[in-house]
């Protein structure tokens, strides 16, 4: 018998700053600068301020329901700091971290889950993709992009988010495959948080780490602490720039926690043991930012204070502009279908219109 | 000028679009070095290279994931199914991305796509690779759906799909393929969309049919002139949206309508054609309206297909029926 081992592989873990603010290593270039750092910490605060005031919307009747973000913010607002603007975003639906950083606003984001198609108009990120919900279907789409850039040699990337039940879709891997085998410039943001609705990840699959599922598609793995922005960046930029240079792409697997429940028609409680959340809480991720800052003489009580207000101030506005948006009139569902509308479809329009609802409709 | 099979014009058409506009890009299985499984994409990466002529891994969703991708950055995607029998895993794909991308994003982002794939049985086929599918596809909002019944035609409706700034799927009729010669002029002049075309004049029934069943349908008119019967034929070319204003024309002229389609009869698009014309034609006709289709059954494998497939016997007995009723 001739038993010899043809392929090994192995899965590494990057933290960077812990649980309390404490740094390990010397830090990249992007985390020695108190600016970056207090700017990455300051959109963290705002997607935690931003959610709680979403969810309280959908409560009062005034949201449809809402995919909210709390626990992710180090992970989605690193990647969103790790991207360049001429960059394309694949996301799911609730890394509003890296979508407000590239550009999206917070009225765009309330517009959408008011049940309104022109939420995903952005007038920033004009290429980013809008949020996908057919779970794991937007990866192909990263791949595609990817592969643009390479047949017209544009320096650019796609970052495509999924989640940890989504590594169990065909499409996940069916692109992951691709881009492997072409050497696409494309990133795979895993955000492994614990939980696909009510699954936990030690059902979803018999795999020890998520990033692992890279190996089979010949693409990297890496695993990170997705509750420490100053890692996930550092790994993010590391994946891009080899995107970049023509490496191919990257699986990264952001280890972190979904706060709260799966969305706002969701509860956590039926499913989750009793513990989990509260342990889950004391990793949190702005807790550590903010302590890492303030072991710098970066960051104080007052400083919190000033933002904490400016955000809100921020949310408002936007929680207004999302108020006084008209509801589309009947005609939009049918505006946008074809670029060259078949005749027949005006008889309908017509129909629609007569039969418009008259009332403004709730919000 | 070239006569030239059905196959041929679609490469011919493919080429000369390539030639046309850098931005047309070819993906699938086997459609490189093979030049397609039917051909259909002999000798283009040889001419256009390996960026523009690409060959996929074997994953149909994924090709249809990957077009959506391309074409948001402003490539005009021409996507190989190999079959129609394997495009069940790019239904997500074509239904929730594909054909919804403009809606979603109000315009911002856009598909134009071209699904190729051969469509229907008659070739001796494995299992898999004889079906009818178009019913599954024309349910979708923001999607067009094409057939071609002639050389000329997939020349023409081709050029008309690739330039189209939305996905359009293109059905390409197995059986038609290789089995007749016209003479098609390599022009870059594209056929209109959302049209039918009128294939022969008649004044007793109006028959409509699309794809392969075009030709097994003039074979049994061509039988029934010899009886003194009359058939207008209309070619639906446009399987979605349909023409049904050219389709009533007619009606109200010849009376009487049937449709033959290779397709498996329930929710087949005969019953969206008959009524459409059962509601705003009905007192124009002088006798009720007929469907001949395949059956209600598994697309049988070969030894049975053309129990299945209507005949040109059963498509004349059929017409016969409903004007003589």
């Amino acid at each position: 018998m001739r038993l010899k081992t043809v392929a090994e592989f192995q899965i590494a873990y990057l933290q960077r700053v812990d649980a309390g603010g404490e740094a390990a290593g010397e830090l990249p270039a992007f985390a020695r600068d108190d600016a970056e750092l207090q700017k990455m910490y300051r959109l963290m605060t705002l997607c935690r301020l931003f959610d709680a005031k979403a969810i309280n919307l959908q409560r009062t009747g005034k949201l449809g329901t809402y995919a909210p973000c709390t626990g992710h913010e180090a992970t989605h607002v690193a990647v969103g700091a790790a991207m360049r603007p001429e960059d394309v975003l694949f996301p799911v639906y609730r890394e509003y971290g890296t979508q407000i950083w590239r550009g999206v606003t917070l009225a765009e984001i309330l517009i959408y889950w008011g049940g309104d198609e022109r939420g995903t108009h952005f007038a920033g990120p004009r290429q980013d993709f809008p949020w996908c919900v057919p779970i794991g279907s937007q990866c192909p789409h990263a791949a595609g992009a990817a592969m643009a850039f390479k047949i017209r040699n544009e320096p650019r990337c796609a970052v495509a988010y999924l989640g940890d039940g989504a590594t169990s879709q065909g499409a996940f891997y069916e692109a992951a495959n691709l881009a492997g085998a072409r050497a696409l410039p494309v990133v795979f943001v895993i955000v492994n948080n614990g939980w696909a609705i009510s699954v936990p990840v030690s059902e979803q699959t018999g795999a020890r780490t998520l990033a692992q599922k890279a190996v089979a598609a010949g693409v990297p793995g890496i695993q990170v602490d997705g509750n420490d922005a100053v890692a996930v960046r550092e790994v993010m930029e590391t994946a891009l720039a080899r995107a970049r240079a023509g490496e191919g792409p990257t699986v990264v697997e952001a280890l972190t926690y979904r706060l709260s429940d799966h969305t706002t028609a969701d509860d956590a409680t039926r499913y989750r043991p009793a513990g989990e959340l509260e342990a889950a809480w004391k990793l949190e991720p702005l807790t550590r930012l903010r302590a890492l800052l303030e072991r710098r003489g970066a960051w104080d009580e007052t400083r919190e204070a000033a933002l904490k207000a400016e955000c809100t101030k921020q949310i408002d506005e936007a929680v207004q502009a999302y108020f006084s948006h008209p509801r589309p009139a009947c005609d939009a569902m049918f505006e946008h279908l074809f670029a060259h509308p078949p005749a027949a479809l005006q008889e309908q329009r017509e129909t629609a219109r007569r039969y418009a609802q008259q009332s403004p409709g709730a919000h | 000028m070239a006569k030239v099979t059905l196959v041929d014009a679609i490469n011919m058409a493919l080429a000369s679009e390539m030639a046309r506009d850098p931005d047309v890009v070819l993906i699938g299985e086997d459609i490189g070095a093979n030049g397609g499984v039917f051909r259909a994409t002999a000798g283009l990466q040889q001419r256009f290279g390996r960026d523009r002529v690409q060959d996929t891994p074997l994953a149909e969703g994924m090709i249809a994931g990957m077009a959506v991708g391309m074409a948001a950055q402003g490539l005009k995607v021409v996507a190989e199914i190999q079959f129609m029998g394997f495009i069940y895993p790019a239904l997500d794909q074509i239904a929730n991305h594909m054909a919804r991308q403009r809606n979603r994003t109000r315009g911002r982002l856009t598909c134009p796509v071209v699904i190729r794939t051969p469509h229907g049985g008659g070739i001796h086929a494995p299992e898999h690779h004889s079906e009818s599918l178009e019913t599954l596809l024309c349910h979708h909002a923001g999607l067009r759906v094409l057939c071609p019944a002639s050389p000329a035609k997939a020349y023409g409706l081709m050029l008309a799909a690739i330039r189209d700034p939305d996905p359009v799927v293109f059905l390409e009729p197995t059986r038609l393929y290789r089995l007749a010669r016209q003479e098609v002029l390599d022009d870059g002049i594209a056929l209109p969309l959302d049209k039918c075309h009128l294939l022969r004049e008649g004044e007793d029934v109006t028959v409509v049919t699309w794809g392969a069943m075009t030709h097994d349908t003039m074979r049994a008119v061509e039988q029934l002139a010899l009886e003194k019967i009359s058939c207008e034929v209309i070619d639906l070319a446009s399987l979605s949206p349909i023409d049904h204003d050219t389709i009533l024309e007619s009606v109200a002229r010849t009376g009487r309508l049937v449709i033959v389609h290779e397709a498996a009869r329930n929710l087949g698009l005969g019953a969206e054609i008959a009524a459409t014309v059962a509601e705003r034609a009905l007192y124009e006709l002088h006798a009720p309206i007929r469907r001949i289709t395949g059956y209600d059954t598994v697309m049988p494998y070969f030894k049975l297909e053309h129990d299945y497939i209507p005949s040109v016997t059963r498509i004349a007995d059929g017409i016969r029926d409903t004007v003589q009723a």
